[in-house]
Formats: structure tokens, C-alpha cells, sequence
């Protein structure tokens, strides 16, 4: 078993910044410089704007990396940045500062390093669009929000970042607002967001109401003070916030509807970074899910029942970026899984690192397919596109290799160690949790067979006048990039870096302790042989005939419910929008008939009055005299009055 | 036996900053006699700001003084340097107002000759010329001179005669405007007629109260009404009087009828002078009469001021609903405002006093620059001072839109500007002092006053401009100093006001 050693008990205190981490703040000031610039600068920014928003993350990324490698060299490695007093009130003090600890630093790393590669991919996909200069601007705010989320020392200033990196989603989703999908989907999402968001708020608020601060150093320090009550129920309040954010169940629906994005967007946003948020957050609060067994085991059964769906959803849709899409929402719901587990979030941020490259990299693959494909996105209308595409096709391949977990890519490391440690939580919610795991991992195999299948091979089913071929070295250098992380980050993270130790610090150390349940061996091969049943099983269903360009009517009623969404929309509809209709339609009634009503009644009352009123004012003096004669009778009469009163 | 009669100590540099003003308007005066007429207009200006400035300067230097002089018929103490204060420098800005020409054709709001009569071939020859009657410097600097005066006179005598003197260039002030001059004369005419009519209740008051106390003197009266066995009919009917004097000219209900009709037909500039300096003045009239010299009886006096300040911003706020011009709608709401500072003064309490004095330094500015934009928004017959004609001012020009739209706010009260402290410290002594049902009919009033406020900014901002609409002149530097530092000076009171609240709070003590 794996043993986590509490990491509240003692103490936490942040050393002052120095040396190259004394200009931290030049991490957000940077992109967030970049889009102030594109978005005032108006149209003289077209011509270089998007380049500079490349130089920007770009030196954002160089900067993290010195950070980073300062930080490496401490003994020390929690340094915080005091920045300036934000909310100086009698009983509240709010200091604005930025924390550079190893799990910030990891996320710096990742999301200036796949931004930078996502920002030059974007030059050469949004070539053309009139609006890049927008794009580029919402871009390097996105960045700008991300950082800050990641750095901020207090779940305040975390909170502002997370809205922050709410609003570039947001902008970004509708970024091709005058397509009605597109704005819906931008709704959609924000007000899934809103929902968790109102979770993480008031959790802050019960935070400040049981320990009185809410910076992470006098939070976690003082965790242990909590009783279980409130620790639960601060843990499943932030725990409600990250499903909001990182699309999990109940509040996965927005994510897939997100991809009305451009497909960049949908790489960095929606894949890599925003959507990973919720597992930072999880991550970040360990101290006080270690002392709440409740709202972590509620954590992992989130992520496993949200795998669970990713995946069988993933199987239905024909849309390649739904899929995608889909897959993102079951791979962060291993993350989930394995954040909820004592001792295992270093592997739930390995996997987050691996899963950055491999899912950013597929998604620029799939941005690669629809350019040369004049945007089609049915997978239907593929076929073949490995002759036509072949560095597209390689990274794509890359990236396939990764997420289904065959050795030597990423994906093997990071998600064999999730399934291991799931099945070492022992009992009965360990075997439970591994399980699904593990089948898991043979239903991703399946559907992303498939996808590879129905794009790169079989019979080629495009539509008239499509001519596919190659995208331009801007970006497909990127890719290639990515999909070289793809391949090493795994062995590389967990062996050459030894992310669970560099993490340590943060998340608590684990020791190997006691038998595992199941044998490394053993499970390892278990998982292979899932693995392979999957692809074998995709490939006998698409790889032998040729796939109809219409989806087949005739199928399974797990197919009819995935293709529906699991229905989940539907419950949405039905549980939330119709009875919030219901509520909005009777206050407004409310509101026009009871309180405009008063208040319109009252207006026309003091207007009716003022209209009376006004033919006083007649405009001769000799009534004007006359009023104030009468006026000043009863001065004199008030003035008597009171004197003969007393 | 023929007694000596003693020659009262005069304290001349308690008395500078009055004596600078009044000399240069006795200068002015001589400058219209013998400078030639050409370069009358540029001397007097000059003299004018000059002058204001140098009082500027003596009240500055004059900061601490806190004395009683010229045989105790002058008090000069904070309240009255305050005022002092603030009416020289808003006088410099009506100047301002006064002596831009950019505007109407080359002559400037005021006519050219008074004594033409209106309508003849003369008239007409004359309103496009550029000449102007320049006696409206000296005119001003005598009503300032007697604004000054008003609030420090310790001897109900000497401030019937402040009275006077601030009111006479005024009726004549308000007859001078260059268009619309049958409208102008009726205005002067009535506000003449009325204020002779409201001096007359004054100085029937004035008689009374010597009758009970012996002496005109506001310190006498206060100590005349510690003594148990006086006649006190005589104090009550003598204080009912006097009220009625200094409230008709702060514009309270029931005596604010001639408010509308002057401030409309005056010529603009004048109407900006009338309503932020002589309502400052004289509320520091009321404050003396009322703090020094019944302060003692005010358990007496308040009922009948709770009522009057109570109808006040009623009355007030409910007849700016339905005004379609623009100068007579801020008539109501500068009614409405003398209702509001009422409260502070009722209060009668150093809170109150600093408070009414904060309200009346950041209700003149506003005001100020709020008519100084009025002058700005033209069509072919002079200014477009009807609402409709302001219809989609903001498309058109929106820099001086939304100027006007922030000093609408600051009259309402919002929040980060100065209307929003200056309500909140009157308020807030209101309440302290035990008038809590008067604050709340304050609120209740100033949230109808936000209405109408509001309705103009919807108007300006939320409306397709008229096609025949209104232009905006682009002013000279003059009628932009005024408006900038008006809208300056309700900034920075709404968003930094402690330095100026500590400074009216040290100023708040009268002597006696």
C-alpha cells in the first residue's frame, strides 16, 4: 500500500523571494502586456500584433524556465513573492503575492511551453482570419489568466485568475459568434462555469469564516484546526468548482460543445491548460483533503464516474474534435481519480503533464486534418489521409500511441501508475476503482482506434472538390515538437526528473508500503493485454469494411444514449433549464405586475403631482407675493405656536 | 450733555479681503467713466479676477482669525472666511462665465445696451454687434462684495445692508441678457418686486427683535434670550420675520416661486453666479442668525425649519419631474438642494455647521460648471435651453455630454462624486443630531431628484439626435477653465474629500 504522510501537522511558511524569482509578476505582466497592446492598439496591430503575442509567451516561457531552474538549485522551495497589500481593511488583510513552489513551477512550465508551441501553430492555422489580432489578444490574456491562477499564494488571488481564465474561455468559445452555435456554446460553458464557480467562492468563504485568511500559507497551516465537518465540506465545495472547470460530472457537458472554438484554442484551453485547473486546485488544497477522507474518496468516485462516460460517449460521435473532446473528459477524470487518492497526486499531475502533450498534440493534428480538409470535421468524410498527410498522420500517431498507453510513450507511465495506485487503495473501493481503470483504458484504446482508423486509413469518402494535403512548417513544427514530448515525458518525468519526489514538497511524500495488491508486473500486463483488446476490436469493426459516410440507424441502445450525450443534456434540460424557465417566467411576471407596477404607480403619482403642482407657478409676481405672504403667516403662526405650546 | 461718541476699533486685515473686492469694484466703476470704451471690457476683467484673487490671497493670509470688529457689527471667524473662501473663487469663475465672448457671435451673453428697448431696429442692429454693457464687472463685484459682507455681518443691521448690496446688482444683472430680453426684464422685474418685498419682512424682523432685546447685535440677542422675564412674543414674530427675508433668498418653500422665472431669464452666466454664490451667502446668513444669535431657542425654531425644509426638497424634487427646460429644472433641483442643506443646518451642531459648509463648497462648484455647459449648447437664437433639444447630445458631442451627465450625478448623489459626501456629511449630522425622519424624507426626495437627473442623461445618451438639433460651441479658454475646474473640484471631493471635510470641520465655530 501506499502511505501518505500528513502534510498538515507541520507548519507551512513560504520563504521570501530573491534572486531571478524577485520578477515573477513579469510571468503574468508579460502576455497580459501583449494583450493589453493588441486589444488598445486597434489595427495598427494587425501586421505584427500576433507575432509579438508570440514573443511575449515566448519570453514568459524562457523566464519560467530560468525560475525554474533557480528553484531546482534551493533548498527552500516554496518562495513567495509579496507583491503590494490588496484589501487592507480592520479584520481583513488581503496581501497580493505570487507563490513559486515545484507544482507552480511544473505549471508554468507547461503552459507557457505548449502556449509558446500553440501560439506559432496558431500564426499559420488563423492565417487569414481578419479578427487574428483578436484571437492572439484573447490568447495571451488566456496565458496571462492561467499564470495567475497557478502563482497566486491565496485562493483569492487564485479566484481572480480563475475568472480570469474563465472570460478568455469564454471569448474564445465565441470567437465565431455570428455562428449561433458558437455563441450558445460560450454561453453553455460560462454558465457551467458559474456553477462551479459559485462552489469555489464559497468555500473561500467558509475558509475565511473558520480560519480567518485565505492565503494558502495561514490556510494550510492551519488546516488541521478545521473540524471534519467543515474540511468536507470545504473540500466537496472546492471539489464543485473544479468539476465546473475542468468539465467533470455533473458539469462535463459544456466541454465537448467548447470545440465551436478554433481548433488552437480547443488544444491549449480546452485540452491542456483551463480544463486541467480543476486538478490544480485539487491538487493544490492536499492539506486539506488530508483531513478529509470523505471529500477525497468523493473526489475519485467523480473521476471514475466521469471516465466512465468520457469514454463511452467518445465511441459514438463522428465529429473527430467531439471526440477528442471526449477523450479529454475522461482523461482528466483519471486525474480526478488519482488526486482523490492519498498519496497519488504526483501521478495525477504526471499524468496532467503527459496528458498536456499528447492531447495538445492530437488536437493540433486534428486542426492539421480540418485545414486540409476545408474544416470537415465528420470523421465520416476522412479516409486515407495517411498517403496525403504523412507528418500530420505521424504526429496524430504519436499522440494515439500516448493516450492508449503503449510503452515507451507518455501515457503507459503515467496511467499504469494511476490504475496501480487505484488498485492499492485496497478493500473494496479499490478493487472498484482499479477496475474501472483498467476497463477504462481498453474502451480509450477502442475509440481512438477508431478514430485513426476512420481518418488515416480505409477507402477515401471526402466530399467533392477537397484536395487534403500538408499543412505549412508553422505548423507543423509545433506538432512535431509536441509529439516528441508525447513520446519521452512519460519515462522522462518519472525517472529523469522524478516528478513524485520534485513534487514532494507540495502534495506530501508517498513510500512504497507494504504488498501491492496486485503484482507491477501482473498489472502492467493486464492493462497491455485490455489495451490491445480494444485496438483489436476497433480495428475489426471499422479496419475491415469500408465505413458508410452516414451514421448507421441501426444500433445499440448504448450507442443511441452516447450519441445523445448519455442523455445528460436532456437531464440538464429537463432538471435545471425547464424549472429555472419556470422561476424566470414567474418573477418577471412578478416583477412587471407587483414591482413595476409599484414603482411605475409611484412615478406617475409623483409626475401627476408635479404637473398639479406646476399651474402654482403661474408667472405672476402678484401670486407669487400672495404665496409668500401666506408663507410667512405661517412662520409667524409655527414659530407663536410652539412658544405658546410650552 | 453731549457725550463722546467712541470711534470703534477697525481691524483692517480681519476686514481685507471685503475691502479688496469692494475697492475694486469702486475701481470699476471709474474705469467705466474714463477708460475708453474699447478696452473697457479687457480692464475690467482683469480687475475683476485681480481683484477676487488678491481677496483670494488676504483670506488665505487671514486663515486663523477669529475676531469681532468695526464695534462688533463684523464677525470674522471660520464660517465666514470659509464662505469667504469659496465665494471669491467661485466669483472668479462667473467672471470667467461673464467675459466670454467666443460663444454668441462676437458680443458675449450680456447685451449691448440695456436701455434699448427691446424689439426696435436699435436692438436688433445692436445684438450682433460686439459691444457689451461692461458695468456687469463692477455690477458683480459689488454683489460679491456684498455676498462677502451677508454672512459676516454680527449686526442684523449692517447684514440688512449686505443684503442690499449683494441683491441690487443682481436685479439689475438680471435684466442683461443679450437674447430673449423681454424675458430678462420680466425676470428682473419680479425678482425686484419680490426681494423688495422679502427685505421688507427683514427689516420689519430686524425692528422686532431690537424691540425685545435692545440691540441688533447678534451676540445681545443671544445673551437677551438667557433672561427668563423678556417678552418673547417679540423674539418669535421678530425671528419669524427675519427668516422669511433669508429664506426667500435660499430659495426654501414656500419662498422659492421667483427661482424658476429668474434663473431662466437671466442671461446664463448670471444665473450661474445667483445660484452657487448668493445661495452660499446666504446660508452663511442663516447660519449666523440661526447658530449665534437664537442658538439658544432652537428647540423653538426647529419645527417650523423642519417643515419648511421638509416641503423644500418635496416640492422641489416633484416639480423638476415635469420641467421641460433645462435652466428651470436645475431652478428646482438648486430648490430641492436648499431643502437638503436645511438639515444640516437644523442639526445645529459642529457636524452640522462643517457639513453645510462642505455641501455648499461642493454644490457650488457643480453648479458652476453645470450652467457654464448650458452656455454651450446653441442653435440660431441663442442657447437651446429646451430638454427636447438636447435629445442624442451625446452622439453629437460626447465629451461635453458626458461632463454634463457626471455633474448630473454628482447633483444626485452618486457615489465617487462630491454630491454623494456633502449629502452623506448632512445626513450624517441629521441623523446624529436627532432629525432621522428628516433624513428620511432627504432620501426619499434625492432619490426623485435622481430621476429627473437621469431622464437628461438617458435623453443625452439613449436617444437618435434630432436632425434641426443643437450645436455645441466649442468655448474659449474661459468658459473651459470654469467648467473644467468645476468638474475638477466634484471629482476629487467625491473621491479624495478628507482634506476638505478636515477644513471645513476646523472652520466650523462661530464667534460670539
Amino acid at each position: 500500500m501506499l502511505g501518505a504522510a500528513p502534510l498538515a501537522a507541520e507548519t507551512i511558511e513560504y520563504v521570501a523571494a530573491d534572486g531571478p524569482l524577485s520578477y515573477l509578476w513579469l510571468l503574468i505582466a508579460l502576455p497580459a502586456l501583449g494583450s493589453a497592446i493588441l486589444l488598445l492598439g486597434g489595427r495598427r496591430t494587425d501586421k505584427w500584433g500576433p507575432n509579438l503575442a508570440c514573443a511575449m509567451t515566448g519570453a514568459a516561457f524562457v523566464y519560467g524556465l530560468i525560475s525554474f531552474l533557480d528553484l531546482r538549485g534551493r533548498a527552500e522551495q516554496s518562495v513567495d513573492l509579496h507583491l503590494f497589500s490588496w484589501i487592507p481593511v480592520a479584520g481583513f488583510h488581503v496581501d497580493a503575492g505570487l507563490l513559486f513552489d515545484p507544482l507552480s513551477a511544473t505549471f508554468v512550465l507547461l503552459i507557457t511551453g505548449v502556449g509558446f508551441l500553440i501560439h506559432v501553430y496558431s500564426l499559420g492555422y488563423m492565417d487569414g482570419d481578419p479578427r487574428k489580432r483578436i484571437f492572439f489578444a484573447y490568447l495571451n490574456l488566456f496565458v496571462a489568466a492561467m499564470l495567475l491562477l497557478v502563482l497566486g499564494d491565496s485562493f483569492l488571488a487564485l479566484y481572480v485568475g480563475w475568472e480570469g481564465v474563465g472570460l478568455a474561455s469564454y471569448l474564445l468559445i465565441a470567437f465565431y459568434f455570428y455562428r449561433p452555435t458558437a455563441a450558445t456554446a460560450a454561453k453553455k460553458a460560462f454558465i457551467a462555469n458559474r456553477v462551479g464557480d459559485v462552489g469555489l467562492s464559497i468555500a473561500i468563504m467558509v475558509m475565511f469564516a473558520a480560519l480567518g485568511t485565505t492565503s494558502f500559507e495561514g490556510v494550510f497551516s492551519n488546516a488541521g484546526a478545521l473540524t471534519a465537518g467543515t474540511a468536507t465540506a470545504i473540500g466537496l465545495l472546492l471539489l464543485l468548482g473544479a468539476c465546473g472547470k475542468s468539465g467533470q460530472f455533473p458539469l462535463q457537458t459544456w466541454l465537448p460543445d467548447a470545440m465551436e472554438g478554433p481548433t488552437p484554442v480547443s488544444a491549449l484551453i480546452h485540452a491542456a491548460t483551463m480544463v486541467t485547473a480543476g486538478v490544480y486546485l485539487i491538487a493544490r488544497a492536499t492539506p486539506i483533503f488530508d483531513h478529509t477522507e470523505t471529500a477525497a474518496l468523493v473526489v475519485s468516485i467523480i473521476g471514475a464516474i466521469t471516465l466512465v462516460i468520457g469514454c463511452i460517449i467518445g465511441c459514438a460521435y463522428d465529429d473527430i474534435k467531439k471526440v477528442l473532446a471526449y477523450s479529454t473528459v475522461s482523461q482528466i477524470g483519471y486525474m480526478f481519480l488519482a488526486v482523490g487518492i492519498p498519496g497519488a497526486g504526483a501521478f495525477a499531475i504526471l499524468h496532467l503533464l503527459t496528458h498536456g502533450f499528447f492531447k495538445a498534440c492530437m488536437f493540433l493534428s486534428a486542426g492539421s486534418v480540418m485545414h486540409g480538409m476545408d474544416d470537415q470535421v465528420d470523421m465520416r468524410r476522412y479516409g486515407g489521409l495517411r498517403k496525403y498527410m504523412p507528418v500530420t498522420y505521424a504526429c496524430m500517431g504519436a499522440g494515439y500511441l500516448a493516450i492508449i498507453g503503449l510503452p515507451p510513450f507518455a501515457g503507459f507511465f503515467s496511467k499504469d501508475k494511476i490504475i496501480e495506485s487505484a488498485y492499492d487503495l485496497g478493500g473494496t473501493r479499490g478493487w472498484v476503482l482499479g477496475t474501472v481503470a483498467l476497463l477504462g483504458a481498453g474502451v480509450t484504446a477502442f475509440y481512438m482506434t477508431r478514430l485513426m482508423v476512420m481518418t488515416f486509413f480505409g477507402n477515401e469518402r471526402w466530399t467533392e472538390g477537397q484536395h487534403p494535403h500538408e499543412s505549412p512548417k508553422v505548423m507543423t513544427v509545433p506538432m512535431v515538437l509536441l509529439a516528441v514530448g508525447s513520446l519521452v515525458s512519460g519515462f522522462g518525468l518519472l525517472y529523469v526528473v522524478d516528478l513524485p519526489q520534485w513534487l514532494s514538497p507540495v502534495l506530501g511524500h508517498h513510500e512504497e508500503a507494504g504488498p501491492h495488491t496486485i503484482s507491477v508486473v501482473v498489472l502492467t500486463a493486464l492493462t497491455l493485454v485490455v489495451v490491445a483488446g480494444g485496438v483489436a476490436g476497433a480495428v475489426y469493426a471499422f479496419g475491415r469494411r469500408p465505413v458508410p459516410t452516414t451514421p448507421p440507424v441501426a444500433v445499440t441502445p448504448i450507442t443511441v444514449a452516447a450519441r445523445k450525450n448519455l442523455y445528460f443534456d436532456s437531464l440538464n434540460e429537463s432538471l435545471l433549464m425547464r424549472p429555472g424557465q419556470y422561476l424566470t417566467r414567474a418573477l418577471v411576471f412578478l416583477d412587471n405586475r407587483g414591482i413595476d407596477g409599484a414603482v411605475n404607480g409611484l412615478a406617475a403619482g409623483i409626475g401627476g403631482g408635479s404637473g398639479r403642482l406646476r399651474r402654482i407657478q403661474t408667472g405672476f409676481v402678484r401670486s407669487y407675493a400672495l404665496s409668500m405672504f401666506g408663507g410667512a403667516a405661517v412662520v409667524v403662526a409655527a414659530l407663536l405656536a410652539v412658544r405658546l405650546g410650552t | 450733555m453731549p457725550t463722546d461718541i467712541q470711534a470703534p476699533e477697525i481691524l483692517y486685515g480681519p476686514l481685507s479681503p471685503m475691502l479688496i473686492v469692494f475697492a475694486a469694484a469702486c475701481i470699476g466703476v471709474l474705469v467705466e467713466a474714463l477708460a475708453p470704451a474699447a478696452r473697457r471690457r479687457g480692464i475690467q476683467v482683469v480687475l475683476a479676477v485681480g481683484g477676487l484673487l488678491a481677496a483670494l490671497v488676504a483670506i488665505i493670509v487671514q486663515r486663523g482669525a477669529r475676531t469681532l470688529t468695526a464695534g462688533d457689527a463684523i464677525a470674522v471667524d471660520g464660517p465666514t472666511l470659509f464662505i469667504q473662501g469659496v465665494l471669491v473663487v467661485l466669483g472668479v469663475l462667473s467672471i470667467l462665465l461673464l467675459a466670454e465672448r467666443g460663444l454668441d457671435g462676437s458680443g458675449g451673453a450680456v447685451v449691448a445696451r440695456a436701455s434699448t428697448t427691446p424689439g426696435s431696429r436699435e436692438d436688433m442692429r445692436l445684438a450682433d454687434s460686439d459691444a457689451m454693457q461692461s458695468e456687469v464687472f463692477p455690477l458683480a463685484m459689488f454683489s460679491l462684495g456684498g455676498m462677502m459682507l451677508f454672512p459676516a455681518s454680527n449686526n442684523l443691521l449692517l447684514m440688512f445692508v449686505a443684503l442690499e448690496t449683494l441683491s441690487f446688482p443682481l436685479y439689475l444683472m438680471a435684466g442683461l441678457a443679450r437674447r430673449r430680453r423681454l424675458l430678462s426684464q420680466e425676470a428682473a422685474v419680479k425678482y425686484f418686486l419680490l426681494g423688495a418685498f422679502a427685505s421688507a419682512f427683514f427689516i420689519y424682523g430686524v425692528a422686532l427683535l431690537y424691540g425685545y432685546a435692545g440691540s441688533v447685535d447678534a451676540g445681545k440677542i443671544f445673551d437677551a434670550t438667557g433672561d427668563v422675564g423678556s417678552n418673547d412674543v417679540l423674539l418669535y414674530l421678530g425671528l419669524a420675520m427675519l427668516a422669511v427675508g433669508l429664506l426667500f433668498k435660499i430659495g426654501a418653500v414656500p419662498f422659492q416661486a421667483w427661482t424658476p422665472d429668474v434663473y431662466q431669464g437671466s442671461p446664463t452666466p448670471v444665473t450661474a453666479l445667483m445660484a452657487a454664490c448668493t445661495k452660499i451667502a446666504a446660508f452663511g446668513a442663516v447660519l449666523r442668525v440661526f447658530y449665534v444669535a437664537v442658538g439658544r431657542d432652537q428647540w423653538d425654531w426647529r419645527p417650523m425649519m423642519w417643515a419648511i425644509a421638509i416641503l423644500t426638497m418635496v416640492v422641489g424634487a416633484i416639480l423638476a419631474v415635469t420641467q421641460t427646460d433645462v435652466k428651470r429644472m436645475l431652478a428646482y433641483s438648486s430648490v430641492a438642494h436648499t431643502g437638503f442643506i436645511l438639515i444640516g443646518v437644523i442639526a445645529v451642531s459642529k457636524a452640522g455647521l462643517s457639513g453645510t459648509l462642505f455641501y455648499l463648497a461642493t454644490y457650488g462648484f457643480t453648479t458652476m460648471a453645470a450652467f457654464a455647459i448650458v452656455t454651450l449648447v446653441r442653435d440660431s437664437s441663442g442657447e437651446a435651453t429646451h430638454l427636447a433639444q438636447w435629445t442624442g447630445l451625446g452622439r453629437r458631442s460626447p465629451l461635453v455630454a458626458g461632463v454634463f451627465a457626471f455633474l448630473l450625478f454628482a447633483f444626485a448623489g452618486i457615489p465617487l462624486t462630491s454630491g454623494f459626501m456633502a449629502k452623506f456629511a448632512v445626513f450624517q449630522a441629521g441623523t446624529a443630531g436627532g432629525a432621522g425622519v428628516l433624513v428620511v424624507v432627504g432620501v426619499v426626495a434625492s432619490a426623485v431628484t435622481a430621476f429627473f437627473y437621469a431622464r437628461v442623461v438617458v435623453l443625452m445618451f439613449f436617444n437618435e439626435p434630432a436632425a434641426d438639433g443643437p450645436t455645441v460651441a466649442i468655448p474659449s479658454a474661459l468658459t473651459a477653465t470654469t467648467i473644467a475646474l468645476g468638474l475638477a473640484v466634484t471629482i476629487v471631493l467625491g473621491v479624495y474629500p478628507q482634506p476638505m471635510l478636515d477644513l471645513a470641520d476646523q472652520a466650523a465655530l462661530f464667534i460670539r
